[in-house]
């Protein structure tokens, strides 16, 4: 049966359809994929943006030499005279209501703000300097999209009579953004204008520290073994099988391991780096053998054959010749390794590094948390300005990330050899 | 030390100094064996404390119960106060959820796999490849952070505005989010597994004039459905142990629902919920946690072994 070439023209031209509608197919998912990366990451970091500014308000704040005793700085009232400051400056509040709203412009740290500049300086009591305070966040956040959209946006949050003290202040040129240095150099705090990330970045690098300190040895050394001195068996097989298999235990199953055996079966010290990098050590050991196992296959035959063809032994043929050329790959491999368990959040909740920190932890045994769990907490927060700060910590975090890989990247330019 | 001017003296006297190598190997030895160590200490903690559990909840009431709220009693006589901890809705709730994911992430990988390994050139492919990867790569947090912030409202608000009543945690939000998050898993073993097809297949298939879509769909893909499936096997697994995506979008209401605009919980949400806070190591909420974990760990590791054997199995075949 033939079929002449009209009939076959139609059905060729719906199969050609076919075809191109199939490469559509493909590449419109491409895009969608592409587009949810670049949708997620732009919004952050666009809201993540307005963290590095902040708010802060001047005021002429009047020392008074009857509050604040020369002799005993450290007692005095300052979140008195604050108040005092504010009322004389805004001389028509009365209602009690209004009044705490009045209060409520500047931080609750503006008090210890003040003092820190008293004890620093005593010769102020006395007179009115003009001193500039962190405002508070719902003030900082509507200051913010005010200065950005002129309009300002009107919540519930906001009242109108905190308005017109805005614009009061604005008149006067006694408010201004400024950069938030604060973010990078305190822990955290309740208060969300107080909030940083410092310690959190300080319990991230503790802890990766460990991580690296643990894993990265014992990783090599496990790839070496297996790649070049274990015998062909049941049991290599085993240890094989079974490194590969740990790569895909989900990571909260190795918070319930650091929980049961090293919290409380060792003992070893809650909410602590050390534990955490223990934890994490074990996560990414398999991904630092398999990577190490890779470079050490990279190593041509010819470099082992030819140290031990000169008299040296299997050991040091291996430790001599052949990791030193496998060591840029397996570097790689574990800063890839690090870059991951830094991004790593549910283990870490279940050995209770969801502490509220506000301190830097001094050492690898102090309670502290990590960046990625420091923005969980705060994703949980229910104050809007804390939203602000997640997206701004979790741009830090992606930051890292990426300086991470690139440098495993450069790294393996740098040092990759065609044998 | 120049090694050219040492005696025979001096080389026997550097070679007892030296650390034994037998010692060496061993140190080599125990190393490697730490990864097993490691798997024999989950199995251990995760047995040892389900069996303290089973003991205070039985086996049967803990899988086959339809109800799930664990709470330690104040006093002992209160109402409740043995809790209940039937896994069942926890059970259906990782399956939604995973399921949704898995309907994400399959069609986009696929495609992009395809495209990637069949039409796209060269430099496309070194681009983006990479790129894909890097959904993998950013912290899960960070996608249950927009998946709760951001698609869960964006959801809720085409859902009203449909007449339909949608949670304010749905597990359609957690789904789409992990689904995408899976999606370099699914592209980039099931384009190795495209990629080992055999050049003579195509060949054939076009040499009888076969447009190439024909021959992806008729040729290139039956041949890659043992690698194909091996790669959607572990990304359920991982959608499975997923956690932070479901702590943060899914939230803790155990409903047993089949309903993907419904508030769901995981086994994951779970064990976070009950092991995060101060504990009691003896009650039967921090135990049911590590019964949990067994769970979890029994069924991804399935998973992981049936897709780490038919990858393996399928990668020999055509060498």
């Amino acid at each position: 049966m033939t079929k002449s070439f009209t009939e076959i023209t139609p059905a060729l031209k719906r199969r050609h359809a076919a075809e191109a509608r199939f490469q559509w197919i493909g590449r419109v998912a491409i895009v969608i994929a592409i587009g949810f990366l670049i949708t997620m990451v732009v919004s952050i970091a666009v809201i993540g943006a307005g963290a590095l500014r902040q708010s802060h308000i001047a005021l002429d704040v009047f020392l008074d030499p009857a509050e604040i005793n020369a002799e005993e700085i450290k007692n005095a009232d300052f979140g008195g005279v604050i108040k005092a400051a504010l009322r004389t400056k805004f001389s028509d509040v009365t209602k009690r209501r209004d009044k705490r709203k009045l209060y409520g412009l500047v931080s609750s740290e503006a008090a210890y703000t003040l003092r820190d500049m008293v004890l620093r300086n005593p010769s102020l009591i006395g007179t009115t300097p003009k001193i500039w305070f962190i405002a508070s966040d719902d003030i900082d956040i509507f200051f913010k999209s005010h200065n950005a959209s002129g309009g300002g946006e009107e919540t519930h949050r906001i009242s109108s009579k905190e308005v017109a003290w805005i614009n009061e202040f604005k008149k006067a040129g006694d408010i201004e953004t400024r950069f938030n240095s604060r973010f990078f150099l305190s822990g955290d705090s309740r208060e969300p204008e107080l909030a940083g990330i410092l310690s959190a970045l300080a319990g991230s690098a503790f802890s990766l520290a460990v991580c690296f300190a643990l894993s990265f040895p014992v990783g090599i050394m496990a790839a070496i073994y297996l790649e070049e001195f274990a015998p062909k068996n049941r049991w290599s097989d085993l240890i094989e099988v079974n490194i590969n298999n740990l790569a895909a235990v989900p990571s909260i199953v190795f918070g319930l391991l650091g929980l049961a055996v090293l919290l409380n079966t060792f003992g070893l010290p809650r909410s602590s780096p050390l534990v955490g990098g223990i934890v994490l050590a074990l996560m990414t050991l398999p991904t630092i053998i398999i990577a190490s196992r890779a470079a050490l296959r990279a190593v041509p035959p010819s470099i082992r054959e030819a140290a031990l063809g000169l008299g040296a032994s299997q050991i040091q043929a291996t430790f001599h010749h052949v990791a030193p050329l496998a060591l840029p790959g397996m570097l790689t491999g574990a800063i890839v390794g690090m870059a991951r368990a830094l991004g790593e959040t549910a283990p870490l909740l279940m050995i209770g590094m969801v502490a509220f920190i506000v301190d830097v932890p001094k050492s690898i045994v102090a309670p502290a948390t990590a960046l990625p769990v420091q923005i969980f907490l705060w994703a949980d927060s229910p104050e809007r300005a804390f939203l602000e700060k997640t997206c701004a910590a979790i741009i830090v975090l992606l930051t890292f990330l990426v300086v991470m890989n690139l440098a495993a990247v450069l790294l393996r330019r740098k040092f990759e050899r065609r044998f | 030390m120049d090694d050219a001017h040492t005696g025979p003296i001096d080389f026997t006297r550097r070679l007892r100094s030296r650390v034994p190598e037998y010692l060496i190997i061993l140190a080599l030895v125990a190393c490697s064996l730490v990864a097993v160590m490691v798997t024999v200490g989950i199995v251990f903690s995760l047995v040892f404390e389900s069996i303290r559990f089973f003991t205070i909840v039985p086996v049967t009431d803990f899988l086959f119960g339809l109800e799930w709220s664990p709470q330690t009693a104040i006093r002992d006589d209160q109402v409740g106060a043995a809790g209940s901890f039937g896994a069942v809705p926890l059970i259906t709730g990782t399956l939604l959820i995973s399921a949704i994911a898995m309907a994400v992430a399959t069609p986009l990988g696929l495609a992009s796999a395809v495209y990637l390994a069949e039409y796209a050139d060269k430099r496309t492919r070194d681009t983006i490849k990479p790129i894909l990867e890097i959904l993998a790569g950013i912290p899960t947090v960070v996608y249950g952070f927009f998946a709760a912030l951001m698609i869960a409202p964006y959801i809720r608000l085409t859902g009203t505005s449909l007449g339909l009543e949608v949670a304010s945690e749905s597990a359609l939000a957690a789904g789409l989010a992990m689904g995408v998050m899976i999606v370099p898993l699914v592209s980039s073993l099931s384009d190795d597994a495209i990629n080992a097809v055999p050049q003579s297949l195509r060949d054939a298939s076009l040499g009888l004039g076969a447009t190439r879509a024909e021959t992806v769909r008729r040729v290139v893909l039956p041949a890659a459905t043992p690698g194909i499936s091996g790669s959607l096997l572990l990304a359920a697994s991982a959608a499975i142990g997923e956690t932070m995506i479901v702590v943060m979008a899914a939230g803790l209401a155990a409903n047993l629902t089949g309903n993907p605009l419904d508030a769901v919980t995981t086994i994951t949400a779970q064990i976070v919920a009950l092991l995060t806070g101060d504990q009691e190591f003896d009650s039967a909420k921090t135990l049911s946690a590590f019964a949990l974990g067994l769970l979890l760990f029994f069924v991804t590791l399935l998973l992981n072994v049936a897709a780490l054997k038919i990858v393996k199995h399928y990668r020999e075949q055509y060498d």
